[in-house]
């Protein structure tokens, strides 16, 4: 039944934000608590396919994902949102396995199954228990290399794409307005576009184009496959060379940078909405974690940072906009290190009642500022890097995360085994550093701003003009 | 901080989570959920597992929504928010404001969270499970429980907050949808209500004291714990816990829940692209008997998008819709059975059509054995994946230990659901979905 949550800020800590930034506490406690690392081993197959498998045996199940390094990032203008798209037909029957074939498979022998797009890659995963393991690689094998994407599968399926972009974009302006943020913040980089894609470009996409997209990304070469849970490595291997082993390797296409040039000065942008309360969202440019992520790196002072604003529940924004000075009634900082493409530090707030947007950034863009000028406390500091620990401990209780923190990493184009290191340079950071990129990323030359303004709505009145019919 | 939710799109809605609860797994299915009293009177509940250092606790009071007064809908909610906005410095508690609650929580990796649901509202501790880290996390939460104080400028606070948010959301079609959908379902009984700007607006500390004096007895409650700690470590924690909390009084007497009399549909009028449907009835109580028929009658009817019958008539024959479900909730008194999808507006007509017709058909004829087969395996196969964390775990005791549902309810789960045949699971289906008494409401749908 439908839970009546209280909202405790906008957005909460989770997944990518904390399971990449994630980690460490003072090294010496981390090391009497607990090793959080378990048994993990890495191979590659003669064509290129790269597995990971690691060992959780607490429970007689198994996760398989395989990612493919192709996502929205990889798109070309008119033809956004392919990638997605190809997501759904995978599901749509190969040579072999014909339409919903694959799914039906999966539910008879327990399975979940699920697939995901995101900027950098595309993945799917099936949980399942593990003397199955061998049935859900086949299957996944199968569709790298044999799908039967037909004319009339498709144009069904990109149906199913639009009422999706209907129900997740189209009728939710805070959607929109984050679609709407990026398109203006990016003008060069495909990180301007949204992963479900243009809705006119949806309309306009034929199978050819799904096909094409299948063609030069779906290949072992470009893909990594992760398994987890109560395994054996040296079975999951001689598996993996059973069903993926004969994939020919075929060669990549070269991607280019597609680089965003430099901004210079404010953009800002106001989307009108059916919405009964305004919101404002600062989107600073930034920069991930680049080659190398041992090195000492702005990502590690900018991961912190966003904690510091918003990691706990009485961090800065919190404490100061909404209890303080009563400014907002729901704020939220973001902010992702571990990603191919550029990367925007966004602050999002809901303005409380009698309060404008214009007074909340203002508000917001003085919290910087005080970071800048004062930087951070050595307590605050001390209570970032406790959270990023504990959730390192608790995100061992999710497979799931696990696995999506070593694949995405890897997406990314570090090693899973530079998670460790990562950890250890969180923790290592400074508040002089904190303190550093705070003054140097957040400037007008970064920065987008976009404001959702309410439109008259009608629902309310209207909810009570209901008509029935007995 | 948060993911990266505009980037993600998956092949299908995950929904499953949700129906899946009062489902649980083999893991269990070993004598592992230890039971006993505290001195105080409440039921505790264990399960110990100490491969990752960490403990999670669960206390749920008998103090869900359904004690709503009609003109206070959100004091059940807000009562348990308002816990952890201060403590009074008495009965061997801390005195403690807001920040030193959250700070404190913070510098030991502690993460407190509420969920209040019609029938109850459940109080989480996650904490590290090294001994000082615990007990200090453990000392706080006790404060919260057993002294909160109840300061009217958090509450004030919290109001304008909750106003704002349901302001922001009124105008969604979905939230429009369900609201609509459970006044319709549950009439005049408090399963059909919803939080509104005007209840949140009359809350007042003495009501939320009033209603935690009430609500918030050991009695009533039920304490889960999943994690690292041994049975001795457990039971100091159930008594400390549940030590020190409000006598509590006798419960409002509820209404029964009504089965409906008529077909009705209603139609919201809503400018969003998308046509929000919802179809469903009153259904069934936790415990009923017939739940495993259901259950598996449900799961070839539409237990998942891309392996049900509605999903395959919806979305995969004609792409109507992302998602479409079909779900049980069993509660306290009965809940409902629901189906639900979302269209663009002009098909709505269809995709109604198509999805009666599909309802139709399967309580005339219930699923074919080949289905029923498919089902079954799928829900017995998939069995360990229930409760394969601890976060599944806790939720799923915290279940039988609320409503009562008997320990080897784990142990004989597969079993029960391997002896349902096609002719019961038409029969019970056929027994509680009757299309002559069932709500359908359409939010966006052209007029």
């Amino acid at each position: 039944m439908r839970a009546y949550g209280l909202p405790s800020g906008i957005g909460i800590a989770t997944l990518v934000c904390v399971a990449s930034v994630s980690a460490a506490d003072l090294k010496a406690e981390a090391a009497a608590e607990v090793r959080y690392t378990l048994p993990t081993t890495e191979f590659a197959l003669a064509n290129g396919l790269r597995v990971i498998v690691r060992e959780d045996h607490r429970a007689p199940t198994v996760m398989q994902m395989l990612f493919y390094k192709a996502g929205s990032l990889d798109e070309l203008s008119g033809t956004t949102g392919v990638a997605h798209v190809l997501e759904h037909m995978m599901f749509r029957g190969t040579q072999q396995v014909g339409p919903g074939e694959f799914s039906r498979r999966v539910a008879a022998l327990g399975g979940s199954e699920n697939a995901f797009t995101m900027q950098d890659c595309t993945a799917y995963f099936t949980r399942i228990e593990k003397s199955h393991l061998p049935d859900i690689m086949e299957l996944e094998a199968d569709r790298m290399h044999n799908l039967a994407l037909t004319r009339e599968t498709f144009d069904r399926e990109i149906r199913v794409v639009m009422e999706e972009r209907r129900l997740s974009v189209e009728d939710k302006p805070e959607a929109l307005l984050a679609e709407a943020l990026r398109a203006t913040a990016y003008s060069a980089s495909p990180a301007r576009w949204p992963v479900i894609g243009w809705q006119d470009d949806l309309h306009h996409m034929t199978w050819l184009d799904a096909r094409a997209w299948y063609e030069r990304w779906y290949a072992p070469n470009n893909a990594l496959l992760v398994v987890a849970g109560d395994v054996d490595p040296a079975s999951v291997r001689a598996q993996a060379e059973r069903w993926f082993g004969a994939i020919p390797a075929r060669p990549l296409p070269l991607r280019k940078p597609q680089n965003e040039p430099p901004q210079h000065g404010l953009k800002r942008i106001v989307l009108k909405a059916s919405v009964s309360v305004p919101r404002v969202t600062l989107a600073f440019k930034t920069v991930p974690l680049e080659e190398n992520p041992t090195a000492k790196h702005d990502a590690y002072a900018l991961s912190v940072l966003a904690a510091v604003l918003d990691g706990y529940p009485n961090a800065r924004l919190e404490k100061h906009l909404v209890r303080e000075q009563r400014l907002a009634d729901g704020v939220d900082a973001s902010y992702s290190m571990v990603a191919r493409g550029p990367q925007l530090f966004t602050l999002s707030a809901l303005p409380a009642q009698g309060k404008s947007v214009k007074e909340l950034e203002a508000a917001l863009r003085s919290e910087l500022k005080k970071i800048a000028q004062n930087g951070v406390g050595a307590e605050e500091l001390q209570r970032v890097k406790t959270q990023l620990y504990a959730a390192r401990v608790y995100e061992r209780d999710s497979v799931f995360s696990q696995v999506m923190e070593m694949g995405l990493t890897e997406m990314a184009g570090h090693s899973w085994r530079t998670i460790e290191h990562m950890d250890e340079a969180l923790n290592a950071v400074t508040a002089q550093e904190v303190q550093a990129v705070a003054a140097r990323y957040f400037t007008d030359d970064q920065l987008t701003v976009a404001t959702l303004v309410p439109q008259p709505v009608r629902s309310v009145t209207h909810l009570k003009n209901l008509t029935q019919k007995n | 901080m948060r993911i990266r939710t505009q980037f993600l799109y998956l092949a299908f809605a995950t929904f499953l989570a949700a129906i899946m609860l009062g489902r649980p797994s083999a893991v269990l299915a070993e004598p592992l959920i230890q039971q006993w009293r505290t001195t105080s009177g409440a039921k505790v509940l264990l399960v110990e597992d100490h491969a990752i250092p960490m403990l999670d606790i669960q206390v749920n009071f008998d103090a869900g929504s359904r004690y709503d007064p009609p003109s206070r809908s959100g004091l059940a909610a807000m009562t348990a928010r308002i816990l952890r906005t201060g403590t009074r410095a008495t009965q061997g508690c801390l005195g403690l404001t807001e920040a030193q609650i959250e700070n404190h929580f913070a510098d030991l990796g502690g993460v407190v969270s509420d969920t209040v649901d019609e029938d109850s509202a459940a109080l989480r501790l996650r904490t590290l499970s090294i001994a000082p880290k615990r007990d200090a996390a453990l000392a706080t939460f006790a404060a919260l429980l057993q002294c909160p104080s109840f300061p009217e400028k958090k509450l004030a606070r919290e109001k304008q907050r909750i106003i704002t948010v349901l302001k922001e959301r009124s105008s969604r079609p979905q939230v429009q949808a369900e609201k609509t959908f459970s006044a319709a379902v549950f009439g005049a009984h408090p399963y059909g209500a919803s939080p509104d700007p005007k209840g949140i607006s009359t809350l007042t500390p003495a009501a939320l004291s009033a209603f935690y004096r009430t609500h918030y007895d050991a009695q009533h409650a039920v304490l889960s714990i999943v994690g690292d700690c041994d049975r001795l470590q457990a039971e100091r924690i159930a008594e400390q816990l549940m030590r020190a909390l409000p006598p509590g009084a006798p419960r409002a007497v509820l209404p029964p829940v009504v089965p409906l009399a008529s077909p009705r549909e209603i139609k919201v009028p809503n400018s969003a692209l998308q046509a929000h449907i919802l179809l469903g009835a009153p259904a069934i109580a936790r415990g009923d008997p017939d739940y495993f028929a259901l259950l598996v009658a449900n799961q070839v009817l539409g237990g998942g998008t891309l392996i049900s019958r509605l999903g395959h008539e919806v979305r995969e024959q004609r792409g109507l819709s992302y998602g479409v479900y079909s779900t049980f909730v069993p509660a306290a008194q009965p809940g409902r059975f629901q189906i639900s999808l979302q269209t663009q507006k002009d098909q709505v007509p269809e995709a109604l059509a198509v999805v009666r017709a599909t309802l139709a058909k399967f309580i005339a004829q219930g699923p074919t054995q080949a289905e029923l087969e498919a089902a079954k395996n799928y829900l017995v196969n998939s069995f360990p994946l229930q409760l394969d964390s601890n976060g599944k775990r806790l939720g799923i005791v915290a279940t039988i230990g609320f409503y009562g549902l008997p320990l080897d309810y784990l142990n004989t789960w597969t079993a029960r659901v391997n002896a349902v045949t096609r002719e019961e699971a038409q029969a019970v289906f056929a027994k509680h979905v009757n299309l002559d008494k069932m709500v359908t409401v359409l939010v966006g749908a052209p007029e």
